[in-house]
């Protein structure tokens, strides 16, 4: 196939805007309304497991440049808005991420974002899994929807509790897996769950089914609000379907200090790991500050929906054009 | 010491692993929405053609392995190496027989070959996906049947063994797909 061409089929890329027309129906039918925000902005993502395109621009066309940055999600955005009163609201937007290429992974692709004002993260899984139904019913048959907590699925799948155990028993699964990994000698409790998750408790996942998983460790909290409680756990989920990972949403963190101070610990992180400084979007602590409604919000990839809706093996078959050819 | 980072893997990279050149077949990102981001790679040790699977947490950095693929010509073999030739420099090399391995059968004077060197050293060959050998032993030919169903052994000019149709006769050319080991036709001598 010349490198001019797309490398997903047209049939494919018909498949693609049935899904977007499909998506938009679901939430037009809930008066969830469609909002755009800016793809390009001064500030970028703190956390450091994701790495921000960074571009420049010239300052009144002298030499002197000022950095901006691509989003890695409209999530900072869109909590400024409903602090700003717009109700629940999605988005279809693109997003980068620098070094992400592989089956499911472009450094562009599409996410679907919304939020849901008074809505916690249990509420709208459930709210995820219609959507989910509603759009698979012209693809494929969909069996019972499953939901774990990430106890639960480490117990179920992986056969240790990752809230009792220390640093070594996780290795002693990954060693009776029969994971051999590499570079792993001096990294925290966290990195050795993400690898059992990733190696170990997706490959385990029942099939054909919308699995949710939820309340992750609160040290994996990201955006999301903290349940108090032994153990405390963040209020996030996660949506797998086939394996693979299509969604993460929270029950949102509205404290601005917390929110400050965990931009504040990304950045510490960042710098200890040698990676670039990214400021952070001080608009969303003073937008926290003035007020976040309650609620949830997730975020779900489009491509990688279409990839599992149409059984695609290859991000690229549902991509017109990857970044080689873009 | 050359050494490339995770983000640098794809298919062909050559990577020095527990102290043996290996190839990377298969590289897959595995990466969390949020969390640490993995690379599950397969790797073929050149020395051996052992696969394996190894997990490089994202950032890791790697040493290159000096491995160089080359197109040299087969001349010889003197008991104890195979001799292969660079047709434009004439600088010859020999290989051992780890390194010629299952591809012995598929070793014809004058033809071709991809030979992987490590350090210049030949550890592995590649014949080409089609070589034409002579058929040196095989049942009596049956005139007219052409139907190809069935088949019967031929042993080749390179002692490799494969199921040819009924109707050829010993010393007759034929193309052999070296990847499948299955005959592909007759070759007008």
């Amino acid at each position: 196939m010349a490198s001019w061409q797309p490398t997903a089929s047209l049939e494919m890329l018909k498949t693609r805007a049935r899904l977007l027309s499909k998506l938009r129906a679901f939430f037009a039918e809930k008066d969830i309304f469609e909002v755009q925000t800016p793809v390009l902005s001064h500030s970028g993502n703190t956390e450091p497991s994701i790495e921000t395109f960074i571009t420049q621009q010239h300052e009144n066309s002298t030499s002197i440049t000022q950095p901006s940055f691509l989003n890695t999600s409209p999530e900072f955005a869109m909590k400024r808005l409903l602090a700003a009163g717009c109700g629940s609201i999605y988005q279809i937007t693109p997003a980068f991420r620098q070094d992400e290429q592989g089956k499911k992974h472009n450094p562009e692709f599409t996410l679907l974002e919304w939020y849901r004002i008074d809505l916690d993260h249990h509420a709208l899984m459930g709210e995820v899994n219609s959507l989910i139904r509603f759009v698979a019913e012209d693809f494929l048959t969909l069996e019972r929807s499953q939901f774990f907590s990430y106890r639960d699925a480490m117990i179920k799948f992986a056969d240790v509790d990752p809230f009792k155990v220390d640093i070594e028993a996780l290795k002693a699964v990954a060693v009776k897996e029969g994971i051999d990994a590499v570079g792993m000698d001096d990294v925290p409790f966290d990195s050795w769950l993400d690898l059992l998750m990733s190696h170990v408790v997706e490959k385990n996942l029942p099939l054909n089914c919308p699995v949710f998983i939820y309340d992750y460790p609160a040290s994996q909290a990201a955006l999301a609000k903290i349940k108090k409680g032994s153990p405390a756990v963040a209020e996030r989920f996660e949506l797998y379907i086939n394996g693979m990972e299509l969604a993460n949403g929270f029950h949102e963190l509205s404290d601005a200090e917390e929110q400050a101070e965990r931009f504040h610990n990304d950045q510490i992180q960042r710098k200890e790991s040698g990676l670039p400084g990214i400021p952070a979007d001080y608009h969303l602590i003073d937008a926290l500050k003035y007020g976040l409604p309650d609620c949830a919000g997730v975020a779900i990839g489009v491509d990688r929906l279409l990839m599992v809706l149409t059984g695609a093996e290859h991000i690229n078959k549902v991509l017109t054009f990857p970044f080689d050819r873009a | 010491m050359a050494t490339y980072s995770t983000s640098e893997f794809k298919n062909g990279l050559k990577l020095m692993i527990d102290g043996y050149p290996c190839s990377i077949i298969e590289n897959e990102l595995v990466k969390p929405g949020k969390g640490q981001a993995f690379n599950r790679v397969k790797l073929r040790n050149l020395k051996t053609g052992r696969v394996m699977e190894k997990t490089f947490k994202s950032g890791e950095s790697v040493e290159a392995a000096d491995v160089m693929e080359t197109d040299l010509q087969y001349l010889y073999n003197d008991g104890e190496a195979w001799y292969f030739m660079d047709t434009k420099t004439f600088e010859q090399v020999g290989a051992d027989e780890t390194a010629i391995g299952e591809n012995i059968k598929w070793l014809k004077e004058q033809d071709m070959y991809e030979v992987t060197l490590w350090n210049d050293v030949p550890i592995a060959i590649t014949p080409p996906n089609f070589v034409e050998l002579e058929v040196t032993e095989t049942d009596p030919g049956l005139r007219g049947d052409t139907s190809g169903g069935g088949g019967k052994p031929a042993t080749l000019s390179t002692g490799a063994v494969v199921r040819v149709p009924l109707f050829l006769d010993e010393g007759e050319m034929i193309k052999v797909d070296t990847r499948t080991g299955e005959y592909v036709g007759r070759v007008k001598k």
